[in-house]
């Protein structure tokens, strides 16, 4: 295998629309499921992307490749803070909201050309948290996890 | 969630996800190398997993690839362990506090 990858999935009750406002525009509320953490965007094709934290710091930037809301959104997304993970060049994280029967279905999708690849190691690692607390958020109005996001990533 | 303990109640079931976590992203005749089952139970196996969203499938070309999903594992640690650990720990930490007090 050339390419480390991996791929989540979790159904959420709610809109596609909804959906894609909290992984997208709503930068407060990304905040409320982030860890305090919030993308910022045009959230068009061509457009620069950039992850920013709590104290202001770019951990993570690249350019949005392809948004098709409430469907599809393609990140071309980089590290730019730890030198190992940066070394490792750019990665592609996808987004895809399907309406299923009862809900509806997010798979996030994050692969990089390279095997056993740090950077996928890392952001693996974070996703899990995040997913559960947007899945809490959106049905439920509040967050389990309260933890700070890693400072590391 | 039910599916979810259902899917993890069968060792065979397990140890797949055992070598999703070795190695994410197998085909089926690559996790029949490493098991001692028919390719029939594989599949049926991954096909329970696949229903319990455990394991996530993705065409790659003509192949078909599996990924080990981990958030309804993630849901239950935050359901049962996350919200009550932090309350235990410090309860046995208090405990432990009280008694080597009353040692000295």
């Amino acid at each position: 295998m050339s390419k480390s990858r991996f791929v989540y999935v979790t159904y959420i009750r709610t809109t596609p629309e909804k959906l894609w406002s909290a992984l997208t525009e709503d930068a407060e509320f990304m905040k409320r499921y982030w860890f305090g953490v919030h993308c910022q965007s045009q959230w068009t094709a061509g457009a620069s992307w950039k992850m920013v934290h709590a104290d202001g710091s770019v951990s993570d930037a690249g350019e949005i490749l392809e948004a098709d809301p409430p469907r599809r959104l393609v990140i071309r997304w980089r590290h730019e803070k730890r030198p190992e993970l940066k070394a490792e060049g750019d990665s592609l994280c996808t987004m895809e909201i399907e309406r299923s029967a009862t809900a509806v279905k997010l798979t996030v999708t994050h692969t990089i050309e390279r095997e056993s690849s740090k950077l996928i190691e890392a952001v693996s690692g974070g996703w899990p948290k995040i997913l559960s607390n947007l899945k809490s958020l959106l049905e439920t109005g509040s967050v389990v996890l309260q933890d700070p996001y890693p400072s590391a990533r | 969630m039910d599916k979810v303990f259902k899917a993890l109640a069968d060792a065979g079931r397990r140890k797949l996800l055992d070598q999703l976590r070795l190695r994410n992203g197998q085909s089926l005749t690559e996790l029949c190398e490493h098991l001692d089952m028919t390719r029939q139970a594989v599949s049926k196996h991954l096909r329970r997993l696949e229903a319990a969203n455990l394991v996530v499938t993705q065409w790659q070309g003509r192949e078909k690839r599996h990924y080990l999903n981990p958030v309804p594992i993630h849901d239950i640690y935050e359901r049962w362990i996350d919200k009550y650990e932090r309350h235990r720990l410090s309860a046995l930490a208090e405990l432990k506090r009280r008694l080597e007090g009353e040692d000295r």
